[in-house]
């Protein structure tokens, strides 16, 4: 299998690589850089759990190659705390008790960030819509709507 | 077991329990730190892949890796002959992980490959050559009931059938619960109603695929990082399929990713060990969502016929079910607990319960979440609301003039303790939800629902640090939040801060054996050993408190993390705080630690009722969940929190089993549906918020009156939702789930009734 050398900004720091063509980039993160906080819950674009951000959008990282990496911006659950402080997503998590089993955590955090990151004010809805490319198995989705709920109005006051 | 309790739970004010603290692996999980059981690696580790059978039924004539063998960065390759063929106790475990003569469903592993890439690895099981004789299949439990059926063990004789049958089938056994005779009943009855149902296969759905890492090394001794709920078991299956001593197997529970029952048996921790001894080095398997489809347990399909009558007062006189669950290629559908559940919310003279465990050409099931409870409460609630409304009755004031209470003799045998069905009733019945107004095409729908709960071997050990921490160390895979709760109990009962114990799930060399983290036992269970292990402690700081005063032990009492002089007449000193004695430890005795080893019984059973309100769509039978309520009681609930959790979680799931969820298989025995796309879970904008109740009668089983909360939540919600769907449809419908088409046939077929009529 022939390999690419990719190189790219994760996390706010260059990062190069080499991967094989067919590679994707959550086997890139995972298996060659060490950082398994994306998930692999299904590898076709149905569960969320790989999610990333590439040049702010949302992405299933399952679904992109490593190669495509190349020249790009990706953001992961390892770079949403600034330093040893959590964000406001990531505080709100854990006092709602929004996660039981925290596969899904990765993932949804990174959803959430990126719907208020373009919306700091979203209805109910607005958040069920956002996350429902997100599966969480063990919450019934009630505490991690209302910790985003909170994140949102913690965030507006700034 | 002596408790030596003095707590009433009733009126006891806790310090900790009953509080929402945050979790101690939170920050891990938030963060992306926390390690699942695909986050592993080791040096020079090799990856696994599985070859599985694309049949549902054929006789495998031979297997030859030799192709396979030759490509290079191939390290090993394993088949059935890699195991032990050993006990029969594990024959049907083994003959599951890895085909033997024959291939019992369409994803069965016949092969697996150790390769330095995963590449290679999938080219390497493309050059495997198996040489299948297709056989025929059957898949539907009825059409597997039948004479003729094609059968799946030639040797399978029905068991507990009087006298035994002369010729195999796939039917593996039968079971009867119950007591007096409905047939008596259903004479002094005012109304009888007689049903059948239908519920297909559903899988727990976790979102972390099962993973493992295993290093053998060539001493024969291994370890295996894995994600499940029972490290213990692991241990003990792999050891024996690999023909190892179980000490020289050590396991360590990674993080996990959901469970609900399904990782409670083995699938590719012992084809992971074969490899990684056959090639000498580490191997990771990590399954792909269509592997956990095809091939990881699902939950049975059923199929139920279920006779009430009742008299115009709203007393049930005869209750009468027979169930049929098939449950996969092997014997163990789930039905003994679903026949045992049937009735169990009842106060019954004439009940009785029939199964039937009946084996198909699909994967063998593996517990969910209340195993074999939640479809035998659809049929039987669903009967029960028909009655209800046949005879003009409210539908809770019906359960309530029936329900079980203390004292009375469940109808799968024993006399239940205290029990808080009744208070479950009655909070729903004041709860708003239950009054407020229904908009059109809307439909409410109540029902409710039992869960045993276990107990089972445990054991906790406890080490106070030098610096008066706590190390509390734990033999139970943590599936929802049990470390908070086990630091809570444990500081609760040595009166020093959440934040001062640390818990963590040891590995298997670290700490004795303990069950499965399932059947609702942890909470339960670990609970109970942690509160016992602290107060094994509690005596030995005591102890050397007296040595420091020189007074005697009995002297000395422990009050809010302190040891203290009994009274004034035992001496006059100062109390010593739990780091003083710790501090001093290795000067008055050496290290303090407590223990706790138990065989837990006294899991008190629980009751839920949910209640649902559901919108249909009369042009194209969709079904909307409008709002939902779980009313459940807890016993008492550590953490209000996760206990919600567990209810919003088990609702859920509930709500997808009724709905949307269900194996599909073609004509020619494949699973149709096996991925997140086809097989579709709930997602948050399927939902309202799910509100919750936490009825707390204390289970006299428990120092604290806890009971288990995990699995209840998703017996009542099938049923719940039917009724809904039925009220607001105003058509009974009996078969899950009810997806759009059949809900729309429902309707249909209403119409079709009246314009005849
Ligand atoms: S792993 Fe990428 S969406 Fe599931
Ligand atoms: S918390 Fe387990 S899948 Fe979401």
């Amino acid at each position: 299998m022939s390999t690419v050398r990719v190189s790219t900004t994760i996390n706010g720091d260059a990062v190069a690589y080499l991967c094989e063509v067919d590679e994707t980039l959550l086997d890139v993160l995972r298996d060659r850089l060490g950082l398994t906080g994306s998930k692999e819950g299904c590898s076709t674009g149905d569960c969320g759990a790989c999610s990333v951000m590439l040049d702010g959008r949302v992405v299933c990282s399952c679904l992109v190659l490593g190669a495509e990496a190349e020249g790009r911006d990706i953001r992961t659950v390892e770079g949403l705390a600034a330093g040893d402080k959590l964000h406001p997503l990531q505080e709100k998590f854990l006092e709602f008790a929004a996660l039981q089993c925290g596969v899904c955590t990765p993932g949804f955090l990174v959803a959430a960030k990126a719907l208020l990151d373009r919306n700091p004010d979203p209805s109910e809805t607005e958040i069920r819509f956002a996350l429902a490319g997100n599966l969480c198995r063990c919450t019934g989705y009630d505490k991690i709507v209302r910790a985003v709920q909170s994140a949102a109005a913690e965030l507006r006051k700034g | 077991m002596p408790l030596d309790s003095n707590i009433d739970p009733a009126t006891h004010k806790f310090n900790l329990v009953g509080t929402r603290p945050l979790r101690p692996d939170g920050v891990d999980k938030v963060t992306g730190r926390a390690k699942f059981g695909a986050d592993a690696n080791a040096p020079g580790m090799l990856v696994g892949k599985i070859l599985r059978s694309p049949h549902p039924h054929a006789r495998i004539r031979s297997i030859n890796t030799a192709k396979a063998a030759k490509l290079p960065g191939v390290k090993a390759i394993v088949t059935a002959a890699d195991f032990k063929e050993g006990k029969r106790a594990l024959r049907d475990v083994l003959c599951n992980v890895m085909a033997r003569g024959k291939a019992l469903y369409d994803g069965h592993a016949v092969a697996a490959v150790a390769a330095t890439s995963a590449s290679v690895a999938r080219k390497a099981l493309k050059l495997i050559q198996v040489d299948y004789e297709i056989l025929p299949h059957v898949t539907d439990v009825d059409e597997a009931m039948k004479p003729g059926a094609p059968l799946l063990h030639d040797d399978m004789i029905t068991a507990h059938v009087d006298p035994a049958p002369k010729k195999p089938s796939n039917v593996a056994a039968r079971c009867e619960f119950g007591h007096g005779d409905p047939e008596v009943g259903f004479k002094q009855a005012d109304v009888v109603i007689e049903r059948s149902f239908r519920t297909e296969a559903t899988h727990q759905g976790y979102i972390e695929p099962h993973a493992c890492l295993a290093s053998m090394g060539m001493d024969g001794q291994g370890e295996l990082w894995v994600c499940t709920q029972g490290h213990y078991m692991v241990r003990n299956t792999c050891a024996a399929l690999l023909g190892m001593d179980v000490s020289k197997l050590r396991v360590t529970a990674s993080e996990i990713g959901g469970g609900f029952g399904g990782k409670t048996t083995v699938f590719i921790e012992p084809v992971a060990l074969a490899l990684s001894r056959k090639a000498g080095k580490p191997v990771k398997i990590v399954m792909s969502r269509e592997e956990v489809f095809r091939a990881s347990g699902p939950t049975s399909s059923s199929s139920m016929d279920v006779k009430i009558g009742v008299t115009k007062a709203g007393r049930i006189t005869g209750a009468l079910a027979e169930i049929r669950m098939q449950g996969g290629a092997f014997a163990g559908a789930p039905v003994e607990l679903g026949a045992m559940s049937a009735f169990a919310c009842y106060d019954l003279e004439h009940v009785k319960s029939v199964g039937w465990d009946v084996v198909t050409n699909r994967p063998k099931q593996a517990a969910y979440r209340a195993p074999g409870a939640p479809m035998v409460a659809f049929a039987v609630e669903s009967v029960l609301d028909e009655l209800a409304r046949k005879i003009g009755m409210d539908p809770i004031e019906l359960r309530l003039k029936n329900a079980a209470k203390e004292g009375t003799q469940s109808s799968y045998g024993p006399k239940y303790n205290r029990i808080g069905l009744r208070q479950c009733l009655e909070a729903t019945r004041n709860h708003p939800h239950y009054t407020a107004p229904l908009g059109p095409n809307e439909g409410r729908g109540v029902a409710a629902g039992f869960w045993f709960n276990f107990g089972g071997q445990t054991c906790v050990s406890l080490n106070i640090n030098i610096d008066g921490t706590v190390a509390l160390a734990v033999g139970t895979p943590d599936i929802g939040g049990s470390r908070a709760s086990m630091c809570m109990i444990a500081a609760e009962e040595l009166g020093i801060p959440y934040d001062k114990v640390r818990a963590i799930v040891a590995d298997t060399s670290s700490l004795g054996y303990n069950d499965i983290s399932e059947g609702s036992r942890v909470t339960f269970s670990t609970g109970l050993a942690t509160i016992q292990a602290a107060r094994d402690a509690i005596g030995k700081l005591c102890a050397r408190a007296a040595k420091t005063w020189g007074i005697s032990p009995e002297a000395v009492v422990w009050e809010n993390g302190h040891a203290k002089p009994s009274s004034p007449n035992a001496g006059d000193f100062a109390p010593l705080s739990l780091a003083d004695i710790a501090k001093k430890a290795g000067n008055t005795g050496g290290p303090i630690a407590g223990h706790f080893e138990v065989n837990a019984d006294g899991a008190g059973v629980s009751f839920a009722i949910h209640l649902a309100d559901a919108a249909v769509d009369p042009e194209t039978g969709r079904v909307q969940i409008k709002r939902y309520t779980v009313i459940q009681d807890a016993g008492k609930a550590v953490h209000p929190s996760y206990v919600e959790g567990q209810f919003q979680g088990g609702a859920v799931q509930g709500i997808g089993w009724a709905l949307n969820e269900e194996y599909v298989y073609g004509k020619d025995g494949r699973l149709q549906n096996a991925g997140f796309l086809d097989y579709r879970i709930p997602v948050a904008s399927d939902l309202p918020m799910i509100d919750t109740v936490i009825v707390e009668v204390p289970n006299p089983g428990h120092p604290y009156g806890v009971r288990g909360v995990g699995e209840t939540s998703i017996v009542p919600p099938l049923a719940a939702i039917a009724n809904a769907v039925s009220a607001a449809a105003d058509v009974r419908l009996t078969e899950l789930p009810m997806s759009p088409p059949r809900v729309l046939k429902a309707i249909d077929g209403k119409a079709a009734g009246k314009a005849r009529r």
